[in-house]
């Protein structure tokens, strides 16, 4: 039996989304977008023009909700099938756009660049628990108006797996799709085969701003997924209480199923978000607070509700360091997130409140989400009843450990972590030099960068990636990009 | 309980209404509005501030605080010649051009109001010039400026250099803040302080009034 967790009932459930309709129609949202306010204008949504505010109707909502798909699948960059967002199906994702990296041994913090952001996507590749990659953080070593489409270009020529990605302006957004189209072609293959998630974020309290809600449209009309991405603070921009964050995350939500729907009816979304509680003694938005697991795995539940594929930031911690915080906080709600079925679960690798990527975190992590894996198959019988002749063989043999039944079941039953997690005895641990876990993680981290093999993708390919980021650099007035050599 | 201890009391406790009804009766008893103002008011806020800082109290605490002590200035007011409508100092706000994080901005804002600062809030997305305008026509003391972004910071210098420029980087201090930025960055741009929370940033924009007014003066 698949485990699932569920911490709202129906009655519940439905409340919340009629509360949040009613907001949506009665306060409305703010959209900072002529565009977009014109386009919700035109199917019948009432626009107070010097508010920028846009009132919907449970009509307009309705025929969003019915349009968006209930699954859909991504592909890496050589085309192979490698998630499809359906049911409980729940794939991990590392935590994005940090703003520092961890530095191994001393613990220091500093901007990253484009060797680190390399290091990472090969060290990505490797990582069999970690389905995509993200672009993690931001190569401090380009021109700021290139840096979210550098990332993607990275990310696409080191590593095979799609990518979780975000523009950070409106003109970002043609040179990433473009990106795209060279690795699969045509605009028909990259929308029959999506190769990237990007991040579309309403402000709270119920707000679009000028260029995520242009970023919705771009992507809903190419068909490129979205993940919806509402960050209410509760107690500061959102009601304190668990319910009144979840009636805000619906409504914010909701808005962007509208948008991009209207954009595009059927474009593939993820029904998102990053919301905190608001620590209102230190100002911070802790992400490895209880509660704050708990609203994300609500929402899912009522992304669900809906039908709709979900996501959430929870599988992360706000430790400065790879220490005792940053694992317990992380595999909590890894563990949350995997028995609510959120389909894409970011986080791992990240630290210090979105704000640090970690690789010896990711190696970490990704064994916190084998685990995780292995919890959600369940306990189910294998050749198990009856039961008699394995005991008799027991009692006859005093061991199981040559037994046809051990040998066929042994690694399926059992996920054996890597040398990151330490299973030895204390002699043993104490003979191979006492060695501690940010130490074993990081030789993991060298091991596996080692091993590392270029990506398939053709070599033609690259190149004309390389052009088209050359150019791109050039227009920001850079002569070239920081030597990099696949 | 002396009167102005009894105000110090209530406006810690956030009751607007008895820090009113006090403040009027301590005016009615002689003590003078100066007095008022210093030794409960903003004695109160300090006091209020510190305890945040020291993790005492918390958040809504303070704002519920400064609420009070707001309320007690109404009653002050119309008793200062206008020229003298005593204010600790003029500091325009916010978050710099492409950038749309206001929260922590937000928050600066509110705690240096609670703190009897006047706040100039220019809100986000705010290009340089209209930091440099902002000051010269409001004649403030502080430039505050806040950033979430690593693609956002440079902004931040751009600011400082056109201060700078202008000739008004002594009369005019800038502080800056924001996750990504740091008191390093801070010294590389040349800004003259730098905060991680609220608390930590009406102490410093404290300190960056009091030097500005002991070269200027009251009113630059
Ligand atoms: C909430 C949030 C948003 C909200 C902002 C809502 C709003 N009204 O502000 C929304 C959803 C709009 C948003 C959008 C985006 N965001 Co955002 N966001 C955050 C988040 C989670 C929390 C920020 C916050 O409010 N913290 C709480 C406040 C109280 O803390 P604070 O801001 O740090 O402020 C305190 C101190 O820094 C200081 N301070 C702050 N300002 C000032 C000013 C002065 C003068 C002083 C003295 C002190 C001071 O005092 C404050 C009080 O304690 C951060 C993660 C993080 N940990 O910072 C990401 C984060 C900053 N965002 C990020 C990104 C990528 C984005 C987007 C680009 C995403 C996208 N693709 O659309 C857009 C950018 C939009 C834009 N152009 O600005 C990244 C930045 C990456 C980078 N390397 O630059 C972060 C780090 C998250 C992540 N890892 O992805 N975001």
């Amino acid at each position: 039996m698949r485990p699932i967790l569920r911490l709202l009932n129906d009655e519940l459930v439905e409340r919340i989304v009629s509360e949040a309709r009613d907001v949506l129609c009665k306060l409305g949202v703010e959209v900072h977008n002529q565009g977009v306010l014109s386009m919700l204008r035109d199917h019948g949504a009432r626009v107070e023009p010097t508010k920028s505010r846009v009132f919907l109707t449970n009509t307009i909502i309705d025929q969003a909700l019915d349009t968006a798909p209930k699954s859909f699948k991504l592909f890496d960059v050589l085309g192979n099938e490698t998630h499809d967002f359906s049911d409980n199906n729940i794939y991990f994702t590392p935590g994005s756009a940090a703003l520092n990296i961890l530095d191994y041994p001393h613990g220091e913090i500093r901007k990253p660049t484009t060797d680190d952001y390399v290091r990472y996507a090969k060290l990505v590749g490797k990582l069999k628990n970690i389905a995509s990659q993200s672009t993690a953080f931001i190569p401090a070593d380009v021109h700021e108006k290139i840096s979210d489409s550098y990332r993607l270009y990275l990310s696409l020529l080191y590593c095979e797996k799609p990518v979780v990605t975000g523009a950070f302006s409106i003109e970002a957004f043609a040179i990433m799709k473009d990106l795209q189209l060279a690795v699969r072609g045509t605009e028909e293959e990259l929308a029959a085969k999506p190769l990237t998630i990007f991040s579309c974020c309403p402000t709270s309290p119920l707000k679009w701003g000028e260029v995520t809600s242009q970023n919705l449209v771009d992507c809903a009309a190419s068909s490129i997924p979205v993940e919806l991405i509402s960050m209410p603070l509760s107690g500061f921009v959102a009601p304190v209480t668990l319910v009144g964050t979840l009636v805000q995350h619906t409504a914010e939500t909701l808005s962007g199923v509208v948008i991009s729907q209207l954009a595009n009816p059927g474009a593939p979304l993820l029904y998102g978000g990053s919301p905190a509680i608001f620590d209102l003694r230190y100002e911070t938005t802790p992400m490895g607070a209880i509660e704050t697991e708990m609203i994300d795995c609500a929402y899912s539940e009522i992304g669900k509700f809906f039908g709709l594929p979900t996501q959430a930031y929870i599988s992360l911690s706000d430790a400065k360091q790879l220490d005792a915080q940053a694992g317990l906080e992380s595999a909590m709600g890894a563990t949350l997130a995997a028995l609510s079925g959120i389909n894409s679960i970011s986080g791992p690798g990240m630290l210090d409140f979105e704000s640090c990527q970690s690789m010896e975190k990711l190696v970490l992590d990704n064994e916190i989400c084998g685990m995780v894996y292995r919890l959600i198959e369940g306990i189910e019988p294998k050749d198990d009843f009856p039961s008699l002749p394995k005991f008799e063989e027991l009692l006859r043999e005093k061991h199981l450990l040559i037994s046809e039944h051990t040998r066929r079941y042994l690694r399926g039953e059992f996920y054996l972590p890597g040398q990151t997690i330490d299973r030895t005895n204390r002699t043993r641990w104490q003979g191979e030099g006492g060695v501690t876990l940010l130490a074993r993680a990081h030789r993991e981290v060298e091991r596996l960068l080692d091993e590392y093999s270029p990506s398939r993708l053709p070599e033609s390919i690259k190149r004309e990636m390389k052009k088209l980021m050359e150019a791109e650099a050039r227009r920001h007035g850079m002569k070239g990009l920081p030597k990099t050599n696949w | 309980m002396g009167r102005l201890a009894e105000i110090l009391n209530h406006l810690q406790q956030g009751n607007s209404e008895m820090v009113s009804n006090l403040t009027r009766k301590a005016i009615e008893e002689g003590i003078s509005p100066k007095e008022v103002l210093d030794r409960a008011l903003i004695e109160g806020m300090n006091i209020v501030g510190k305890k945040y800082g020291d993790h005492e109290i918390f958040l809504p605490e303070v704002l519920l605080a400064a609420k009070a002590m707001y309320a007690g200035m109404d009653v002050l007011k119309p008793l200062f010649l206008k020229e003298e409508v005593p204010h600790r100092g003029r500091i325009v706000i916010g978050t710099v051009q492409g950038d749309l994080h206001d929260i922590g901005k937000n928050l600066v804002g509110i705690m240096l109001k609670g703190a009897g600062f006047e706040v100039i809030d220019l809100g986000n997305d705010v290009p340089p010039e209209m930091f440099i305008e902002a000051v010269k026509r409001e004649k403030a003391m502080v430039i505050g400026m806040s950033a979430l972004l690593t693609t956002t910071m440079p902004v931040m210098g751009k600011v400082v250099e056109l201060l700078r420029q202008e000739g008004l980087q002594d009369r005019v201090k800038t502080i800056i803040g924001g996750a990504p930025v740091s008191k390093e960055f801070a010294q590389e741009i040349g800004a003259d302080a730098y905060s991680y929370d609220s608390a930590n940033a009406v102490k410093s924009v404290k300190e960056l009034v009091d030097e500005v007014k002991e070269r200027y003066g009251g009113n630059p």
